[in-house]
């Protein structure tokens, strides 16, 4: 698996170094709207010192964690959930009769490194609040383990839009909103929402397990609504579980595929 | 090599049941040349799909080189070539050359065998020229063959074609027949195409499945066919009386030999 999207991903590489202006473009266009972001956050903390009770250096911690896991998933495993043009081109046809995983296809598919800009830009972030954060050596292990399972839950959500796209044609538009609108809500603390939207992404769309449980459990922090701080812990079990159901999903769509009429 | 028993597969296209293949049962053995015709619709590609793992049959039991497609679809992708005359497998933005190489890695073809499988099929292809060019550059003709290469690498023990022939000239369709031939006469490459060139049939196989509304017409061989039109002389006549006669019989269920067991339970 790993070798055969290493493969495809260097052969579209080196395709898409034949044209390095659209290359320098596209990587700029994604620190542009990184930059964005971040200076979101700068306004914000200009006119206030918490927001819902972080400071600037805790919500620059929350916000790296989720932008560099988004990032990363999105660089390797985004193209997953824009499969309905395969599907409709009828290029999984030949995908499938490849030796090959289609989703290691799919998601290979005219890879370009360039996303790798936002998820410097991300890590930066982070690295910049972790050095300023002074946390505890006992509970930092715990910051790749929420990164790792952050990529492991976006690339779920990836997998459970492209897996909808078997049935629904329309599903691209629905799966960007839980994709991209997850990797927006988990920009900030989630103690910002309404409660019913924090449970709602603690126990129905785990999102709260990409950066907030874990997130809080670095920082040594109580669970707004109460919450054991071990929750934190919880995350790879989480992202696994969504794995598994995500895995499930796109089984059912593979053989559930209907191939074109021509 | 090839067996399917009682096979189907529906569609539903708003909420109206399409039977595309229904009750379709044929054997092909190891070493065969078996031509798959039938009039527009009549379900050749979706059983060629079937075949090959891409589609999940709604009913019936199908083996190829011993295995359920659609279940051991990896499996059986290492054991079958597969060309679609009407889309490349090849990769739009690579030179041709780039391409094979990376069907090669896919298929874990060893580098010296590559380089011997295509030297060889450079020769019989006549694929030197445009190794270079990205396959979007590459003429209808000039792909065929870069798509029957990488069919090939492999080395298959079946091959299965979706109207090979369709589009191309005179000269290069009888290059692709004549290089299908001695694949079939001297490797021993079990072949299965769809076609709706007669001429194809008539150079090439022993053995015609016709297709009709899903269901298997007739299977036999090409004296069969003409026995269906007795004193018509040109096959195409033939195949035009068996093709217009279908199309006056009526699409929907003509009545089952037995009890179709299609329908979306055997999906799951
Ligand atoms: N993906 C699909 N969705 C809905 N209906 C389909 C689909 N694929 C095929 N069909 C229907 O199934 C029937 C058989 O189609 P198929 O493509 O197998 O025919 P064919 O024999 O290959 O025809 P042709 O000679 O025109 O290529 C047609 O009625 C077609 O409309
Ligand atoms: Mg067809």
């Amino acid at each position: 698996m790993i070798r055969t999207y290493a493969l495809l991903a260097w052969t579209w590489t080196r395709a898409a170094a034949q044209y390095p202006l659209s290359f320098a473009l596209m990587t700029a266009g994604g620190l542009v709207v990184g930059g964005l972001d971040i200076a979101v956050i700068w306004v914000i903390f200009a006119n206030t010192d918490a927001l819902a009770g972080f400071g600037l250096t805790e919500v620059m911690f929350l916000y790296g964690a989720s932008q560099l896991a988004f990032a990363l998933a999105d660089m390797l495993f985004g193209n997953v959930d824009r499969i309905s043009q395969h599907i409709g081109a009828g290029t999984l046809d030949v995908m499938l009769i490849r030796p090959v995983s289609p989703f290691v296809q799919v998601a290979a598919d005219r890879f370009t490194p360039h996303r790798i800009g936002r998820s410097i830009q991300a890590g930066a972030v982070l690295a910049v609040g972790l050095t300023r954060l002074d946390v505890p050596l006992g509970r930092v292990w715990m910051v790749p383990v929420m990164v790792v399972s952050g990529i492991v839950i976006f690339t779920a959500l990836f997998t459970l839009g492209g897996a909808l796209q078997f049935l629904l044609t329309a599903a691209p538009e629905v799966a960007n909103a839980f994709t991209y609108g997850g990797a927006t809500l988990t920009q900030y603390p989630l103690s910002v929402y309404d409660t019913r939207v924090v449970r709602g992404l603690t126990f129905v769309l785990p999102l709260a397990f990409v950066n907030w449980q874990p997130g809080l459990y670095v920082l040594g922090r109580p669970d707004p609504l109460g919450l054991p701080s071990w929750t934190g812990l919880l995350s790879p079990a989480a992202a696994l579980t969504l794995a598994a159901v995500a895995a499930l999903a796109w089984r059912a769509g593979i053989r559930r595929y209907r191939s074109t009429g021509s | 090599m090839i067996e399917a028993d009682g096979v189907g597969r529906t569609f539903t296209v708003r909420r109206r049941v399409v039977h595309a293949v229904r009750d379709l049962s044929f054997r092909v053995a190891a070493g065969e040349f078996v031509a798959c015709l039938g009039p527009n619709g009549a379900g050749k590609s979706t059983t060629i799909k079937m075949l090959t793992g891409i589609l999940t049959p709604t009913s019936g039991r199908i083996r190829v080189a011993g295995l359920d497609p659609s279940r051991r679809r990896t499996a059986l992708a290492r054991r079958i070539g597969v060309v679609f005359g009407q889309r490349t497998t090849l990769w739009w933005d690579l030179p041709l050359r780039d391409s094979l190489e990376l069907v090669r890695l896919l298929y874990k073809v060893d580098r010296k065998v590559f380089r011997e499988r295509l030297d060889e099929m450079c020769d019989l292809l006549d694929l030197g020229g445009f190794l270079a060019t990205p396959v979007r550059q590459l003429s209808l003709g000039q792909r065929m063959r870069g798509d029957i290469t990488a069919a090939l690498l492999h080395d298959p023990a079946v091959l299965v074609l979706d109207e090979p022939t369709i589009g191309l000239d005179v000269v290069s369709k009888a290059e692709v027949r004549d290089f299908l031939r001695r694949l079939n006469a001297e490797r021993g490459t079990t072949v299965l195409l769809t076609t709706h060139d007669l001429g194809d049939v008539e150079r090439l196989c022993r053995r015609v499945l016709l297709i009709d509304h899903g269901r298997l017409a007739l299977d036999g061989t090409l004296d069969d066919l003409r026995a269906t039109a007795p004193g018509v002389t040109s096959i195409e006549e033939v195949v035009a009386g068996l093709y217009l006669r279908s199309r006056t019989t009526p699409r929907t269920p003509p009545p089952a030999p037995r009890p179709a067991p299609d329908g979306p339970s055997g999906r799951a």
